[in-house]
């Protein structure tokens, strides 16, 4: 048996199509290994490291992971604490001895922390097999969200927006001067001007469409510039974590972070 | 509306900036097509902006009302199909699709934009049955103006069938190039009223928003033939002054693209 | 009696134009469209997501729910009241078994995936039709698929075998309506009905020219699932 890629590097794949025959290669996620062929399992790009056919997902439900920085909607004020919708399949709970560093005394009214409708970031703390969530709002940068506007995005396209050390969203922030959070679950927090926060959303739908396509970052620069007539400097952006800041918008400070 | 996220909405209102962009009085890019079913005696379907609906006209004659013997019969039904919103569920019509309906219909019926007495073929036995179908493809905000301008271009695109023997409709013959008789054109504009500001076309997330809304059906010669007051929030007589005359200024907009 | 040249001048295995495009409902997490003939089958999807009431959920897997319905004006006769019916509810069974064999939703118990079709415009073929947009919609949506599901109405009229009836070829008095779904890469069947009569020799006829329409369908869902991602 021939061992042989079929596809080139980036090409889109359906699922059922082959990409490689051959034992020597292994099926990463969205792969799976019939006989001698290694077949797509689902609608992606192809990226070949080695011996390893990966598959990028281009589209498709968030799955919650340890760990993850989320924005989450309170939909539910429990006995004991809250319950937060993620954008996923399965909702959270968020217990009162992680919601806040302050002492919560039994019987307290427990929206005056966190009302239905609220939304925070927080951080996935635990998930069991049976897809039960526990979240935290006890670390650096979590907090209730006050004003702004939230949208959504693919949470596939997460990493391509946050781009790498956070070099995209910096980008968008230093061009529209808006304040920026971006979960791992696909929801981003925006607070700005109305016209940044126009532009900023129009930017991250606009990452979310050629996600896949080859200098996007570079393509990126030159769009903030043309719409904003701030040039951006893509490779100087400066390393910080994916949140955003505090306080006020600076419209044309460079960076943004603490 | 949680009231922080209207107040950052109201901000940018008042700034002449919806979220995406558009001024609080423009509509969204509007195209029609018509013809989009070949089963239907008419069909259209309208785009405002990422919203989309489809309307479809079936003829048939049956026996007139008792009261209305020499009068065709004209019935509109709308359904929210469930593909398109997650929150639509499938099922029978519920309050909004029956809502937006009933006002459709009370906009063609009230102008009388189908001359119904045309519609008559033995007075007091057989008459001419026109049956409007609303569905909704994608909801990205107000169905309702996309609903009533899809009707409109349905009922334009509409061909009579030819008749049997037996006075029935020969569904296997081809359609006559004879038209419906009508006679108005009524647009439908949905003001909105959040805070003290007023916008038309709102989008899903500005929905939220709504404390009171006017759906305005507007004729060719600028009267209005329907109204329908939505949202929880009362209007002072000046506000619906002031709505009624927004809508007036915008019908032909809506009207051009037929 | 001879059946010798169709009503509409195709030849007996020959499928009517078909056209598809994918990501047509953006409120979907997954949407397409698909085309042969004048049948048109709108689909989207949504899910995996959570699944109420608590009472239908399933501990150890997601599992599927299929609504299947044709739009008030597009039938061939009459306008048809909305609600669905027996044959609705039929037809979104046999679907949903038709597309589970490719699916494994075992990474999301408790969930559903919510599987909506809606036609505007028929004209036989509909549960193939739909059949093929759904398994487009799936793929848009990112959901885990061993394969796509490809589905042709084959059948009899009079004496021929013919691929891709149309409502004149199904509603013919001397003949058999036969659908078909197949996974194009393992070419096993994940649907099949029969109704008329037929030889055993004519069904096994039907399930190889229904192979080959197959493989066509398929490259058409392909390139429309690919062209969604294409550069602008």
């Amino acid at each position: 048996m021939t061992e042989e890629v079929l596809v080139k590097d980036k090409d889109i794949v359906v699922p059922g199509e082959t990409i490689a025959t051959g034992m020597s290669f292994l099926p990463g996620k969205g792969t799976y290994r019939e006989n001698d062929k290694i077949i797509a399992q689902k609608l992606g790009m192809i990226s070949v490291e080695g011996k390893v056919i990966k598959l990028i997902s281009l589209s498709g439900a968030y799955t919650p992971k340890l760990k993850d920085r989320v924005i989450a909607r309170v939909v539910d004020v429990l006995m004991t604490g809250w319950r937060l919708e993620i954008n996923s399949p399965y909702s959270s709970v968020l217990t009162l001895k992680d919601a806040t560093s302050e002492f919560i005394p039994r019987g307290a009214d427990l929206t005056q922390y966190f009302a239905l409708g609220d939304y925070v970031v927080c951080q996935i703390v635990n998930v069991t097999s049976q897809k039960l969530i526990d979240v935290s709002m006890k670390g650096p940068g979590l907090r209730k969200i006050r004003g702004g506007r939230i949208i959504t995005v693919s949470s596939q396209k997460v990493p391509r927006i946050i781009g790498k050390d956070g070099s995209m969203v910096s980008m968008v922030k230093q061009a529209t001067g808006c304040n920026i959070i971006v979960g791992q679950n696909g929801l981003i927090w925006l607070d700005g001007t109305p016209e940044g926060e126009v532009t900023a959303v129009k930017a991250f739908k606009k990452i979310e469409e050629e996600a896949h396509l080859g200098g996007l970052t570079d393509r990126m620069a030159a769009w903030l510039e043309k719409e904003t007539g701030v040039k951006v400097n893509p490779t100087a952006a400066p390393t910080e974590a994916p949140q955003g800041t505090e306080g006020e918008p600076h419209p044309h400070h460079f960076g943004g972070s603490q | 509306m949680q009231s922080e996220l209207k107040t950052h909405l109201l901000r940018a209102l008042a700034k002449n900036v919806r979220y995406d962009g558009r001024k609080l009085l423009e509509y969204r890019p509007i195209t029609v097509e018509y013809g989009i079913s070949g089963s239907a005696e008419g069909s259209a379907r309208v785009r405002i902006g990422g919203t989309e609906v489809l309307v479809g006209v079936k003829m048939e004659t049956n026996k007139p009302y008792p009261d209305t013997p020499d009068q065709g019969n004209l019935m509109v039904n709308a359904e929210l199909l469930a593909l398109s919103n997650p929150a639509f569920e499938s099922g029978p019509p519920g309050e909004q699709a029956t809502e937006i309906a009933r006002v459709v219909d009370r906009a063609i019926r009230e102008s009388k934009s189908i001359d119904v007495h045309k519609l008559v073929i033995k007075p007091g036995e057989k008459v001419w049955g026109v049956s409007i179908d609303i569905c909704t493809i994608n909801d990205e905000g107000n169905l309702q103006d996309a609903a009533c301008l899809a009707v409109l271009a349905a009922l334009q695109d509409t061909k009579m069938p030819k008749l049997t023997e037996d006075l029935e409709v020969d569904y296997d013959a081809e359609k006559t190039k004879e038209g419906l008789p009508l006679t108005r054109e009524p647009v439908e504009v949905t003001v909105i009223k959040v805070g003290d500001q007023f916008f038309v076309d709102a989008l899903s997330d500005e929905e939220k928003a709504i404390e009171a809304r006017l759906t305005v059906a507007v004729t060719e010669k600028g009267t209005v033939c329907a109204l329908q007051k939505g949202g929880d929030a009362p209007l002072s007589p000046e506000e619906v002054d002031k709505m009624i005359d927004i809508a007036q200024k915008l019908a032909p907009t809506l009207r051009k693209a037929l | 009696m001879s059946y010798t040249k169709r009503l509409d001048g195709r030849g007996f295995e020959e499928l009517r134009p078909m056209s598809a495009k994918v990501g047509i409902i953006p409120r979907a997490d997954g949407s397409a469209m698909f085309q042969i003939g004048k049948t048109m089958a709108y689909c989207a999807v949504y899910g995996p997501r959570e699944l109420h009431p608590k009472f239908l959920q399933n501990p150890e897997t997601g599992i599927i729910r299929v609504n299947y319905n044709m739009m008030p004006f597009s039938g061939h006769g009459e306008r048809v009241r909305p609600g669905g019916g027996r044959r609705s509810k039929e037809i979104s069974m046999v679907m949903r078994n038709a597309l589970l064999p490719v699916l494994d939703l075992k990474d999301y118990p408790n969930s559903v995936v919510d599987i909506f079709v809606e036609l505007p415009q028929t004209d036989a073929g509909t549960r193939c039709a739909a059949l093929c947009a759904a398994s487009m919609a799936l793929a848009d949506a990112g959901i885990e698929m061993k394969d796509m599901v490809t589905a042709v109405a084959t059948g009899r009229v009079e004496d021929k075998i013919v691929v891709d009836l149309n409502y004149y070829e199904d509603s013919h008095e001397d003949g058999a309506d036969f659908p078909i779904a197949l996974l194009p890469n393992s070419g096993k069947v994940t649907l099949m009905q029969m109704d008329g009569e037929m030889t055993k020799e004519q069904i096994n006829e039907c399930v190889k020219k229904a192979k080959e329409a197959c493989k066509k369908i398929y490259e058409v869902q392909k390139a429309a699932l690919k062209e969604r991602f294409r550069s602008k």
